[in-house]
C-alpha cells in the first residue's frame, strides 16, 4: 500500500537498490600499497568505501558503480580496474 | 461572555486565525484581502498572537513556507485574492498532494485580463481541481466561524487537506457587520493543538517528504486524496454540528444550507454573498404569496452531490448563479456540475456579477421569472450592457 | 581520520556513476551531522535520490516544486522556531535548515525565492550545487552556464559558438544582500568545503555557499575525472575559493602558480569546438577576473 502522500518513512532506503550491477569496471585496492590518505573514501559518491575491522579500506561492489574516481584520486596507485566479465 | 465586534470579512478573518492560535502565517498584500494580513501583522506585533510572521516577496513563496512550515507540523495560515491565488497555483496542488492541513482565506476577486479588483469567484474556481476544500461563506460571521471549522476539518486524521475559506471581496472584505468573537480558551477547546502523525519533520525521526512519485504509486496518492475528499463530507458536517452545540451558530448541513425549499418548485442555487440578496427576494416574494427557495452550496470541494439530489428532488425549476465562466462551454463551474447530476431537470445557468457586477434584486426577480418560463436548460449572462 | 564516519547519505541512490552532486550531498552532510532538515529543490539530486518508496537519506528531507527550496526552507525555519517558543519541542537542539538547489534552481527559477529568504534574515544555509547547466532535463544552458560552453540550448553552431553570455555570480550577488557568510567551495577540497558548511552553521542568520561541482555526463568526461577536473577549475583560477564573512573577502585557496585555462577547458567536451583564439579570449577573461580578486 502506498503510504499518505507518498512519505518515506524508512531512512536510507535506497540501500535496496544495488547499484553494483551498473559496473563496467571494478576497481581492485591493494592493501598493501594503501597509505590511508582517505582520497578514495571522502571523493566516492556512493560512500561505496569503507574501513573494516581492521582500519583498512574495502570497496563494496553491492554499490561500487565503476566510476573509478578513487583510481584516479589515488596518490600511491594502490587501486587498479579489471573489466567486470558478465 | 463573548464579544461583538463589528468588523470587515477580512478583520472576521485575521481575529479567526488569531483564535486558532496559529503558529506560522506567510503572506503577501494583494487587493482585496491586505487588510487581514495587516490586522494579523498588528496582532504579531502586539503580542496578542504568539506566531512567526513571514514577509514573503510573492504569493507563491508564501504557499511554499506554509508547506514547509505545515510540514514541520505547525499550524499554518496565509490568504490571497485573485493573480496571487493564480501565482500560488502550483503550490496549491502541492499543499494538497503532501496532505498539508494548511488553511487560506481567499478574498474573491476577478482575474485579469482586463486587470480588474473587484468581486467575481473565477479565482477560487479556477483552483477546483486542486486538491482543497473549498468553503464560500454568505457573510463576516461565517467568514470567522468557518475559518475556524477549517481546522478542524483540515487537520481531522480522516481527511488532512487543506482548506480555502473564500469570501466575496469588498462585498464582505470591505464591509462592516456586527460579529460575535468567541472566547479564546472556547475555541482553543473546540480546536486542540495540531499533533501531526503523519508529517513532521524533525531529526529524531527523518522522513522523506515529497518524493518522485514513480508511476507505480502515484495514481494511489491521487486516489488517496479523493477518498479524503469524500471523507471530508461527513466530517464538515460533524463539526458543522459540533461547533453548532459548542457556539450556537450553524451553517445548514455544513455543506448546503436549505432555505424555504419546502413549498418551492422554484429554487435557486449559488454560492457566496449573493445569497444574502436572493433570501431577502424570497422573502418579499412569500409576503406576495409565492414560494421560491434557495440552495446554498456552501462547500463546492467535496461537491454535495448527494444532498443537491436529495434537497432538490421536487424542485422543477433549477436557477443556478455562476460568479465565472468557463470559456469556451458557456456555463459557469457550479452550472456544470448541477446540469451533470439533476440529468432530468430543468436546470438553466445565470452568468452573474463578474468582475464586480452588482447584483439587483431586480436580477433576482428577472432570473426567477427567466427560469419558470424557461423550456429548457439556458445559459443567461445578467445584467449585461448593450 | 581526517573525515568523519558517519553516512547520512546513503548508498543505492539513481546518480550516474562519477556523479558530483553526490558528493556535494555526502560531503554535506558530513560536515552538517544528523540534526540537519535539508529543503531539496526540484532537480538531479531530488529525482536521483527519491524515487518512492526509496530514500537516499537518513536526515529529515523535504521537496516541494523546483523555484521555492528557499521559501520551503523559510517555512520550516519558522515553524521550528514557532514550536521549540510555543510548545516546547525539540527540546533546545540546535537544527540545521539547509536549503540545497541546482544552480537552475538557484539562480534561475528560485532566484526570487532564495533572494527573498536571504534578505528576511532566516537562520538557514544555502547550498547552490553548481553544476553550470539544467542536467536533470538533459544540459541546457542557465545562467550559470560559462561563456562558451556548448549545452543543449546553447549548441556550438557556425555563427553562435555556445554560450554567448559569462556565467552569472550569484555568490556575489548573495554578498549584495549583506549576510553574514557567503563562499564559495569545489567538490575537489573536500577540508575546505566541510570546513565552510561547519563555519556557516556555527553563524546565525543566513549563509550561502556556491559549490562547483563538475558532471560527467553534462561536461563530457570520462567519470573518473570528476575531482580532478574540479580541482583544475579552481587552479586555473575559473572558480575561485573564497569566503565573505561578515562582509571580509578572503581568497581561502591560492593557487601558487595559476595553471592556462587551455589544461582545463580540453578535458572537456562542452568545450572542444574552442579554437586557439577563443582559448585565449577566455584566457583573457579569467586573467581579469583574478586580478580583480587578487588570485
Amino acid at each position: 500500500m502506498v503510504t499518505i502522500a507518498a512519505i518515506i518513512y524508512e531512512p536510507g532506503s535506497s540501500i535496496k537498490n544495488k547499484t553494483g550491477t551498473w559496473r563496467t569496471f571494478r576497481p581492485i585496492l591493494d592493501t598493501n600499497k594503501c597509505v590511508k590518505c582517505e582520497n578514495c573514501y571522502i571523493f566516492c559518491p556512493e560512500g561505496a568505501i569503507q574501513e573494516d575491522e581492521n582500519g583498512n579500506f574495502k570497496i563494496d561492489y553491492d554499490y561500487c558503480k565503476g566510476c573509478l574516481i578513487c583510481m584516479n584520486e589515488c596518490p600511491v596507485n594502490a587501486i587498479t580496474k579489471v573489466r567486470e566479465e558478465k | 461572555m463573548c464579544e461583538v465586534k463589528v468588523i470587515t470579512g477580512t478583520s472576521a478573518a485575521a481575529e479567526a486565525a488569531k483564535l486558532a492560535d496559529v503558529d506560522v502565517i506567510a503572506a503577501y498584500p494583494i487587493t482585496p484581502q491586505t487588510t487581514c494580513v495587516e490586522k494579523l501583522a498588528e496582532f504579531v506585533a502586539n503580542g496578542e498572537l504568539d506566531a512567526e510572521y513571514i514577509k514573503v516577496e510573492s504569493e507563491h513563496s508564501a504557499m511554499s513556507a506554509c508547506i514547509g512550515a505545515a510540514a514541520t507540523g505547525a499550524r499554518t495560515f496565509t490568504a490571497t485574492a485573485s493573480q496571487g491565488l493564480a501565482l500560488m497555483h502550483e503550490m496549491l496542488f502541492i499543499a494538497s498532494g503532501m496532505r498539508l492541513p494548511i488553511v487560506m482565506m481567499v478574498a474573491n476577486r476577478a482575474l485579469s485580463a482586463p486587470i480588474n479588483i473587484w468581486n467575481d469567484q473565477q479565482d477560487s474556481i479556477a483552483e477546483r481541481d486542486s486538491g482543497w476544500i473549498q468553503i464560500y461563506v454568505e457573510d463576516n460571521q461565517e467568514t470567522l466561524d468557518s475559518i475556524i471549522q477549517a481546522y478542524k476539518i483540515a487537520e481531522n486524521e480522516d481527511v488532512l487537506l487543506p482548506v480555502m475559506v473564500c469570501l466575496d471581496g469588498f462585498i464582505l472584505t470591505h464591509t462592516v457587520e456586527p460579529v460575535t468573537i468567541p472566547k479564546a480558551e472556547r475555541v482553543r477547546d473546540f480546536l486542540g493543538v495540531y499533533e501531526p502523525k503523519h508529517a513532521y519533520l524533525d531529526p529524531d525521526r527523518p522522513i522523506t517528504q515529497g518524493p518522485v512519485g514513480v508511476p507505480d504509486c502515484y495514481m494511489e496518492t491521487r486516489k488517496q486524496v479523493e477518498e479524503a475528499m469524500e471523507r471530508a463530507k461527513k466530517v464538515i458536517k460533524e463539526v458543522n454540528e459540533e461547533f453548532s452545540e459548542r457556539f450556537k451558530r450553524k451553517y445548514g448541513n455544513g455543506l448546503v444550507e436549505a432555505y424555504n425549499l419546502d413549498k418551492a418548485d422554484t429554487v435557486l442555487v449559488a454560492m457566496g454573498s449573493v445569497c444574502g440578496t436572493i433570501k431577502y427576494v424570497i422573502d418579499e416574494l412569500k409576503k406576495e404569496g409565492k414560494e421560491v427557495g434557495l440552495l446554498r452550496i456552501r462547500t463546492f470541494r467535496p461537491f454535495p452531490k448527494e444532498d443537491i439530489k436529495e434537497f432538490l428532488k421536487d424542485a422543477n425549476n433549477i436557477a443556478v448563479l455562476d460568479k465565472n465562466i468557463s470559456l469556451g462551454f458557456n456555463k459557469g463551474a457550479l452550472g456544470i456540475e448541477m446540469a451533470s447530476i439533476l440529468k432530468n431537470k430543468k436546470v438553466c445557468n445565470y452568468i452573474v456579477g463578474l468582475g464586480g457586477r452588482d447584483i439587483t434584486i431586480d436580477n433576482i426577480k428577472s432570473i426567477i421569472n427567466h427560469v419558470e418560463k424557461a423550456e429548457d436548460d439556458e445559459t443567461v449572462w445578467v445584467g449585461l450592457k448593450e | 581520520m581526517q573525515f568523519p564516519r558517519e553516512e547520512l547519505f546513503a548508498p543505492g541512490h539513481r546518480g550516474c556513476a562519477g556523479c558530483g552532486a553526490a558528493i556535494v550531498a555526502r560531503l554535506l552532510l558530513k560536515a552538517a551531522g544528523k540534526d540537519t532538515i535539508i529543503s531539496n529543490a526540484t532537480g538531479c539530486l531530488e529525482v536521483m535520490t527519491t524515487p518512492y518508496p526509496e530514500t537516499a537519506w537518513r536526515v529529515p528531507w523535504i521537496h516541494t516544486a523546483f523555484e521555492n527550496a528557499a521559501a520551503t526552507a523559510s517555512g520550516v525555519e519558522a515553524a521550528i522556531k514557532a514550536l521549540k517558543r510555543k510548545r516546547g519541542k525539540y527540546k533546545d537542539k540546535k537544527i540545521n535548515v539547509i536549503a540545497i538547489g541546482g544552480d537552475g534552481g538557484t539562480a534561475d527559477i528560485g532566484f526570487q525565492s532564495l533572494s527573498g529568504a536571504m534578505e528576511r534574515g532566516h537562520d538557514m544555509l544555502y547550498i547552490m550545487y553548481d553544476n553550470e547547466a539544467y542536467m536533470n532535463t538533459g544540459i541546457q544552458r542557465s545562467s550559470s552556464t560559462p561563456f562558451m560552453a556548448a549545452t543543449t540550448t546553447s549548441p556550438a553552431g557556425s555563427k553562435i559558438r555556445g554560450e554567448d553570455r559569462p556565467k552569472k555570480d550569484v555568490a556575489m550577488i548573495m554578498a549584495a544582500h549583506g549576510i553574514p557568510y557567503v563562499a564559495t567551495a569545489c567538490i575537489s577540497y573536500p577540508e575546505d568545503f566541510m570546513r565552510k558548511v561547519k563555519k556557516a552553521l556555527s553563524i546565525e542568520g543566513p549563509k550561502f555557499i556556491q559549490v562547483l561541482q563538475p558532471c560527467t555526463t553534462g561536461w563530457g568526461y570520462p567519470p573518473e575525472k570528476t575531482i580532478e577536473i574540479g580541482r583544475l577549475a579552481v587552479e586555473t583560477g575559473i572558480f575561485p575559493l573564497y569566503e565573505i564573512e561578515n562582509g571580509e573577502f578572503r581568497i581561502t585557496y591560492k593557487p601558487a602558480k595559476r595553471k592556462p585555462v587551455k589544461e582545463y577547458l580540453k578535458m572537456q567536451k562542452r568545450y572542444r569546438h574552442l579554437t586557439d583564439e577563443d582559448i585565449e579570449r577566455i584566457q583573457k577573461y579569467i586573467d581579469e577576473k583574478c586580478k580583480l580578486l587578487g588570485l
